[in-house]
């Protein structure tokens, strides 16, 4: 029973660290050129803070998934891993809804602003922006998921051998 | 005898003068945090501001352009009042629970229901905000790139009100993080210390 619990949870976070690392290369290499009118510009994740930010958060947090993996599992530091898992997730969940909140306007526009959406001129961007977007949702489930799994065990500590 | 008591008393006054002293704290903490996410929601809500512009001129008669910012174009301020509103109202029912709650019997989930719910919040507190601050920095800086432009010079009042909200929204986060973290603290330690203070009372007579 433990060992089946511990080999669901070490695929689990396999699991979470591949979405977070796909969600930063497919965020990274999604770029293109587009002619509107006379100009021609190029559009870029880095334009957008919002971007940016969801790329920088999903790299650390890819980085802390790759530490955990090796980590032995009788070993003292699984309880500052609930604590920095509680701080990754919730840094995971602010760069999902600020990612979202500007890609919808890039998608929508906003007319009383005054804000003209630009993803029927960069289609490939867009989409591209979309895929990053729903592998970084499904690595924020993932991330929810282990958290709220970490915070049962911690919290029953009658069920873990003590330390 | 009188040195065995004076040996037991300095503990068992501790844990319980720590015991009132945290649970007063913390509920301090709480109304604080509520009332920050109440204010974030009503000062979104609230924010609206009409702006009328001349947009051209037709012989001596100029065209006049009203535009009205409110709150509800924008789905990132929307997510961001639904979030502080839930947040504000978990803290009131966190508050009326420490206050009113020991009738009934839990049962023993108390704490984690507490713990886990403190979480949850925390995360949704934290998307809210954090989307809303994006969307305020594009209102304020426009985009070059996706030739958006800014709004802040046009509507100042709606800015100066939606980065009111932002801070007590941040405010709120950061006083979540500190409950949550205390809750889960003063737990332990009044577990571990009421197991710590039966075994000094075993050990002690000797």
């Amino acid at each position: 029973m433990a060992e089946t619990k511990r080999i669901f949870t070490f695929l689990l976070r396999f699991i979470a660290f591949c979405t977070t690392l796909s969600a930063v290369i497919i965020m990274i290499s999604s770029r293109q050129r587009a002619t509107v009118l006379v100009f021609s510009f190029e559009a870029k994740y880095s334009d957008t803070p919002a971007f940016k930010y969801f790329v920088i958060v999903n790299a650390i947090v890819s980085i802390y998934g790759f530490l955990v993996l090796f980590l032995p599992s009788k070993s003292l530091l699984w309880r500052l891993v609930v604590a920095l898992d509680a701080v990754f997730t919730i840094l995971l969940t602010s760069s999902i809804s600020a990612a979202l909140a500007i890609a919808y306007v890039g998608e929508k526009g906003n007319p009383i602003a005054g804000w003209l959406p630009i993803c029927d001129q960069v289609t490939k961007y867009c989409n591209q922006v979309k895929g990053a977007l729903i592998v970084g949702f499904i690595s924020v489930v993932l991330y929810m998921l282990l958290f709220l799994y970490s915070l049962h065990t911690a919290l029953n500590p009658l069920l873990l051998e003590k330390s | 005898m009188a040195l065995q008591s004076g040996e037991k008393l300095p503990i068992f006054i501790g844990h319980i003068w720590s015991k009132q002293k945290s649970r007063w704290t913390l509920l301090g903490l709480r109304l604080l945090a509520f009332l920050a996410a109440a204010a974030a929601t009503l000062l979104m809500v609230l924010n609206k501001q009409t702006k009328t512009f001349v947009v051209a001129t037709i012989g001596t008669t100029p065209v006049n352009l009203t535009l009205t910012a409110k709150f509800h174009h924008t789905p990132a301020f929307v997510f961001f009042a639904i979030a502080n509103g839930l947040v504000s109202i978990h803290n009131l029912v966190m508050i009326m629970m420490d206050l009113l709650g020991s009738k009934f019997d839990y049962k023993g989930f108390q704490f984690p229901m507490i713990a886990s719910l403190d979480m949850l919040n925390l995360a949704l507190v934290s998307g809210g905000a954090n989307a809303a601050a994006f969307m305020a920095e594009l209102g304020k800086n426009g985009n070059s790139h996706a030739r958006w432009d800014k709004i802040c010079d046009k509507f100042g009042a709606y800015c100066d009100r939606g980065a009111g909200a932002l801070i007590a929204s941040f405010l709120a986060l950061a006083l979540m993080l500190l409950i949550s973290f205390l809750s889960i603290l003063n737990h332990k330690l009044v577990n571990s210390s009421s197991h710590n203070s039966h075994n000094n009372i075993i050990a002690l007579p000797n």
